[in-house]
């Protein structure tokens, strides 16, 4: 027999586990194999990431307005400085420019109150960015009322086009998404055949074809006095692509809830619409974020194809810089440039994703 | 016959629940076979038989979570078909406890009991969130309201469950075997709560294993298996002196294990 009524006492972990020296030994140079790669990863570090920087930074030229100004050998950032205006703007008129400035504005500060943890009143700031701004936005960038000067898509281009075109595309395809799913999950026939059909339909196509679908074949179909925008049919054939593909992350969000949450919002009365708006979405949509922020990533990257259309987005508008023969040469800069400015938007997604699900973690299996 | 129950609960002539010559398929398997059972006010029925008799499946046809295929169910004097709002009437007024609690994780303990009564009743948020915080202290957890269900244990969160289906008013409360997810230590409080709730009159249809609870208050027991009804008695007849053969190889299994 064994008794034991004595507590032992709470010892700390050996030193060799802790602290830096513990960290490194674990994580880096547990054994000669791991010592070896860190070894062999820091070299590969160094050769690509030094020479990177000296090119990027130490050696860049930034300012000044024509290639005589690059000089150091490095990287030539006068190009991108240079023709700033024209890559945020397009071809917006100069005068009008503090509409666009408006707006990014506008835009991070909602989006900052948005992110910021202690911000009051956050239903209604997100109703207002959600409703209101995309009014306010609209009436803005085209103008023609309020005295404003009319300004024709035509004109629109640059980051401020990518914007507009991931935004709404971004805010259209979620709720068509979340109606495409539950119609795909609906009893009635007819419905779910619907959303099936157009779900597959919109899937099987490539974007590039729905564009230009939209761009060449719809003005076929109407009739010419009709004359849709040539912004509002990309717009309109991003967002019902997209919302087919949000509709797929949705509906496997859905089926990952459990049967017994269905019935007990059922038992407890709730109506369909209360019972997927209150108890199902919020739980299917919280273990979706990563999905549905990955189709947003996809899709924010998917817009710059709008340039085979002749549309001049962010990617477009810095190819047709590059053919301007008082630059030509300066395509790596161009491109980086590019990649730089889509990767902040595409990373700053992720990131707030991810506090997201931190935040939303009330945890502990749900049953 | 039910007005000598063992502990004295009143119980009226009004007829809560009333099941004619109900059946149901699964695709071709029969597994509602010609139920007819009469629940009046006040009326504490424990069910109890072999897995896949068709004990849930009888209860769960009571609100609608479950669609039976023949025959006539009227809840509350309210007949159960393809109308939506008779359906809903029924919903209201029947409470219902899960074997897997089906709390909503994403709500905290007071948010999941005022959920209802808020969106299906419309009462005021204060209202509901007083009458939410009566029940939870009759379920004896009021300091784990502002927490998420999955920070409680299994017996709590079937307390809450219990609150929860309370907190709608309910005319009658459906147990789907309540206590077989808890741990044995958690089982007695879950059964204290449901012996006070029996005790204040409410209508209850338990469908357990607890034989000690069947014992303790219920008024009736039905054996069911095979989809049917083998045997209803008072418990003190259908522990003693069980009719059918099959109750009383059901009851040697259980009772002497």
């Amino acid at each position: 027999m064994i008794v034991n009524d004595q507590k032992l006492p709470d010892l700390p972990p050996p030193a060799s586990t802790t602290g830096v020296v513990g960290w490194l030994r674990t994580n880096l140079f547990s054994t000669p194999f791991y010592t070896l790669l860190t070894l062999v990863t820091l070299y590969v570090l160094y050769v690509t990431l030094v020479p990177a920087i000296q090119w990027a930074f130490i050696d860049a030229d930034w300012l000044g307005d024509s290639r005589d100004a690059c000089t150091s050998g490095g990287a030539c950032w006068v190009f991108i400085t240079a023709r700033l205006d024209q890559f945020l703007y397009g071809f917006y008129p100069e005068s009008e420019h503090w509409r666009v400035n408006t707006l990014y504005l506008m835009l991070v500060i909602l989006i900052g109150a948005l992110v910021w943890e202690k911000t009051p009143k956050k239903g209604w700031i997100a109703a207002f960015t959600l409703i209101i701004f995309p009014v306010i936005a609209y009436f803005l960038l085209v103008g023609g009322s309020f005295g404003l000067e009319h300004v024709e898509t035509h004109k629109w281009g640059g980051l401020m086009l990518t914007l507009v075109l991931a935004c709404v595309g971004i805010v259209a395809s979620l709720p068509f998404g979340i109606l495409l799913a539950l119609g795909r999950r609906s009893h009635m026939p007819v419905v779910k055949s619907f959303c099936t059909v157009f779900i597959e339909v919109w899937r099987g196509v490539p974007l590039i074809t729905v564009l230009f679908m939209a761009s060449v074949m719809l003005p076929l179909f109407v009739s010419a006095e009709i004359e849709f925008d040539k912004l509002l049919r990309a717009l309109i054939g991003i967002t019902l692509f997209q919302s087919a593909y949000m509709a797929e992350v949705i509906r496997g969000g859905l089926q990952a809830i459990p049967k017994g949450q269905y019935e007990a919002a059922d038992a407890l009365g709730l109506s369909y619409w209360k019972k997927m708006g209150l108890i199902i979405l919020p739980q299917a949509l919280k273990i979706m974020i990563p999905g549905i922020v990955n189709t947003f990533i996809a899709l924010f990257k998917d817009t710059s194809l709008v340039l085979i259309i002749g549309l001049f987005d962010l990617l477009a508008i810095v190819q047709a810089a590059l053919a301007d023969p008082k630059w030509l040469g300066y395509s790596v800069e161009g491109y980086v440039f590019v990649a730089f400015a889509f990767w902040v938007f595409c990373f700053g997604m992720s990131r707030y994703s991810q506090h997201l699900e931190r935040k939303l973690h009330t945890g502990h299996g749900a049953r | 016959m039910s007005e000598q129950t063992s502990n004295d609960i009143a119980i009226s002539d009004e007829v809560m629940i009333e099941l004619k010559g109900v059946n149901k398929w699964y695709g071709e398997f029969h597994v509602l076979k010609d139920i007819n059972l009469t629940v009046r006010k006040g009326e504490r029925i424990v069910i109890c038989g072999p897995s896949g008799s068709g004990k849930s499946t009888m209860i769960r046809c009571l609100n609608r979570l479950e669609e039976h295929q023949d025959g006539q169910i009227l809840v509350a004097g309210t007949e159960l078909n393809n109308d939506l709002k008779n359906i809903e009437f029924i919903r209201r007024e029947v409470g219902m406890v899960f074997q897997h609690f089906n709390l909503f994780p994403h709500l905290t303990i007071l948010e999941n009991c005022c959920l209802a009564p808020i969106w299906v009743r419309k009462t005021p948020r204060k209202e509901a969130e007083a009458t939410a915080m009566k029940y939870l202290e009759r379920v004896k957890i009021p300091e784990q309201a502002h927490k998420y269900p999955g920070q409680l244990s299994g017996g709590q969160q079937q307390r809450v469950a219990i609150a929860r289906s309370l907190c709608m008013n309910p005319e009658v409360m459906l147990f789907d075997e309540p206590t077989s997810a808890l741990d044995p230590e958690m089982i007695k409080e879950v059964l204290d709560v449901m012996i006070e709730l029996a005790q204040e009159g409410m209508t209850m249809l338990c469908v357990t294993h607890e034989m000690g609870f069947a014992k303790t208050v219920a008024n009736r027991v039905i054996f069911m298996d095979g989809g049917q009804i083998i045997e209803e008695n008072e418990p003190e007849e259908f522990f003693h002196n069980p009719q059918s053969e099959r109750t009383q190889l059901f009851l040697s299994q259980i009772l002497n294990h």
